[in-house]
């Protein structure tokens, strides 16, 4: 037995086309002569998801901050429950699972055929969205780690135009598409890979990521939650939700006197001021302007989704089977002249040349389709907001704006309406 | 009155939505709605040593094993051994493991036993390379579960050139060389047959 190993020792170094040869047991397995057990595999199970716990934690944190908004009317109470989301939710939790990423999730069990997603993290994308659908953006405003950093560092808050702010909104469509793309053709979680914060919760993360995080937080000190108004796909839904919403915070919780001082509370533009009756448009203008877009917003939606359909080549390049064929292709043309891992690997692998490209091409038709989807939706968005702007609706008190007001608290202090926070 | 009944209304479309949000989210679940957690195959794996790098914990969540029943105990073991080395000892210079993380214990005459000791490794897979190219290729990478933390979208599986890494059921975690489960009793499964224990070229013959 001896003889027989040192012999192959042996002959691995003498010979090294033994080293090709399939790794199949090159020794067997000893015969042991000492009453020597085979130890067992040390494989522990899995404790780091532990869904159940955080959905009840999740559902426990929406219904004290909907109390806090409707009926303690404590701003310093969301704030408090913020500490403790981004700790939870954020530090220790690391920021997994999140609702905010959990649309992926469920994308995925939507589009891919065998994948699912479990009842914990369904959870997490549905009970946000059902608590908005009823007391507005709740979850933004203190349970959502990702807000609650943000609100911790909007220290000096400056109020931008409202034109603006707008504007740059639309990036959250621009994102939320692109992340059901990604989804839709397997190439990937945006939403997660893109989480500027998540490198902060985990101490740790890559250098650009921490740094776009860093930026994003030094912003979010003058221009307050720049994440959630111009990034935040996950926030589009709860827009949604919320604009339908049973209840929602009111900014006096009696009638409002029309005394201003709640204009400068709020750095979203998320209050509605009342409309001077010289600037209400007439309402006969207003409804022929939204006539007119109705009648040219399917040609807007055909325009989009034609371009959107045009640029499925750049766009099919965020699936890694794709850039490693262009790659590859690449580089047996000599326009490349050095290799990556990836393509080092894949030469080494089995796959042939052709099957990636077969692979590559089929995955190029799925953003055809998946990109004439993202550039409809865009333009179907921008229709919308068109048609949102049309007419300027008589407005003679100050209310919140039920799509994009977070439910901070910022305005109760400002209210003199407001009583005074009760002393318990 | 026609107010009053235009609030009913939208009462009832509100809770009609939450009804039908809520079941069709369910629905859309169906029976696949089992809890994943992320695994890597150590049979497409190709020890290209990202696992140690790309991972968000430091060190890594990858870590090495030793599958005990495929060992070959080699005094010569060169998943331990720096090639060239002069000694056959536990100096640190003859070690190929950069952290020192593999204990090597004599058991009998000529047999050493080799232990990963978990908490040193860093998932380099460097020892995993040697033992496929000189061993039994008894040394393989395993995402330790009770260290992931199980992001969303796993760091190392967007870096991993072989697309080794998948999800796979919170129950059947680890993806065993061999189907022998007699040797894998702390594993927490109690399916006799777990699907995920894929039988790899590598260990046909054992």
């Amino acid at each position: 037995m001896k003889t027989v190993r040192s012999l192959l020792v042996v002959g691995l170094f003498l010979l090294p086309a033994m080293l090709s040869v399939a790794a199949e047991m090159r020794f067997p397995p000893p015969d042991f002569q000492t009453d020597y057990k085979i130890p067992d595999l040390n494989s522990p199970a899995p404790v780091s998801s532990n869904g159940t716990r955080d959905a009840i934690i999740l559902f426990i944190a929406l219904s004290v901050t909907t109390w806090m908004v409707f009926k303690a009317r404590s701003r310093r109470g969301l704030f408090i429950i913020s500490i403790f989301s981004l700790a939870y939710f954020g530090f220790y939790r690391t920021g997994c699972i999140c609702p905010v990423g959990s649309t992926q999730n469920v994308m995925a069990a939507v589009f891919l055929p065998d994948v699912g997603v479990s009842v914990a993290v369904l959870s997490f994308f549905v009970m946000p969205l059902l608590f908005s659908l009823f007391f507005g953006r709740v979850f933004c405003a203190s349970v959502c780690p990702l807000g609650a950093i943000q609100e911790l560092v909007a220290i000096a808050p400056i109020r931008i135009s409202p034109a603006l702010d707008r504007t740059l909104g639309l990036g959250r469509y621009v994102y939320l598409g692109l992340a059901v793309l990604g989804v839709a053709t397997g190439s990937g979680f945006f939403i997660c890979r893109w989480d500027p914060f998540v490198g902060i919760y985990r101490m740790g993360h890559s250098f650009g990521m921490l740094l776009a995080g860093g930026a994003i937080l030094t912003l979010g000190i003058f221009v307050a939650r720049p994440y959630c108004r111009f990034l935040c796909p996950y926030g589009i839904m709860l827009g949604w939700m919320s604009r339908f919403s049973k209840w929602h915070l009111d900014i006096p919780p009696s009638p409002c006197v029309k005394c201003r001082l709640c204009e400068n509370s709020c750095p979203y533009n998320a209050i509605n001021m009342p409309i001077p009756s010289h600037l209400v448009g007439d309402p006969e203008a207003g409804k022929r302007r939204i006539r007119r877009l109705v009648y040219v917003s399917p040609l807007i939606i055909a325009v989009g989704a034609t371009l959107g359909y045009l640029s499925y080549e750049p766009l099919s390049r965020m699936h890694p089977k794709v850039a490693l064929s262009e790659r590859i292709a690449a580089e047996n043309i000599g326009k490349l002249t050095t290799d990556t891992l990836e393509t080092r690997t894949f030469r080494a692998g089995k796959q042939t040349v052709d099957e990636l490209n077969a692979q590559a091409v089929q995955i190029r038709e799925y953003f055809k389709t998946g990109g004439a989807w993202f550039g409809g939706f865009l333009a179907l968005i921008i229709c919308l907001k068109l048609i949102g702007l049309s007419t300027a609706p008589k407005r003679d008190i100050y209310t919140p704006n039920k799509e994009t007001c977070f439910s901070c608290g910022r305005c109760y202090p400002y209210c003199p309406v407001e009583p005074l926070p009760k002393r318990s | 009155m026609s107010e009053g009944h235009g609030i009913d209304r939208r009462d009832f479309m509100r809770g009609a939505a939450a009804a039908a949000f809520v079941g069709g989210a369910y629905a859309a679940v169906g029976d696949k709605g089992e809890e994943m957690v992320w695994q890597l195959d150590p049979n497409k794996c190709t020890q290209c040593g990202r696992c140690s790098t790309h991972c968000v914990l430091n060190p890594s969540a990858v870590k090495c094993m030793n599958q005990f029943n495929i060992c070959g105990y080699c005094d010569l073991c060169f998943g331990y051994l720096q090639p060239g080395s002069r000694g056959r000892d536990t100096g640190a210079e003859n070690e190929l493991c950069p952290t020192a993380a593999i204990k090597r214990t004599y058991i009998e005459d000529p047999y050493y036993e080799y232990v990963i000791e978990e908490e040193k490794c860093i998932g380099c897979a460097k020892c995993v390379k040697a033992c496929l190219v000189f061993g039994n290729a008894s040394f393989y990478l395993q995402i330790r579960q009770d260290i992931c933390i199980n992001c969303n979208e796993c760091s190392i599986a967007k870096a991993c050139p072989s697309d080794s890494f998948k999800r796979v059921p919170k129950l059947q975690p680890y993806i065993y060389l061999t189907g022998d489960v007699s040797t894998t009793k702390s594993q927490p499964s109690s399916d006799p047959n777990p699907p995920q224990t894929t039988l790899g070229p590598r260990s046909e013959n054992s």
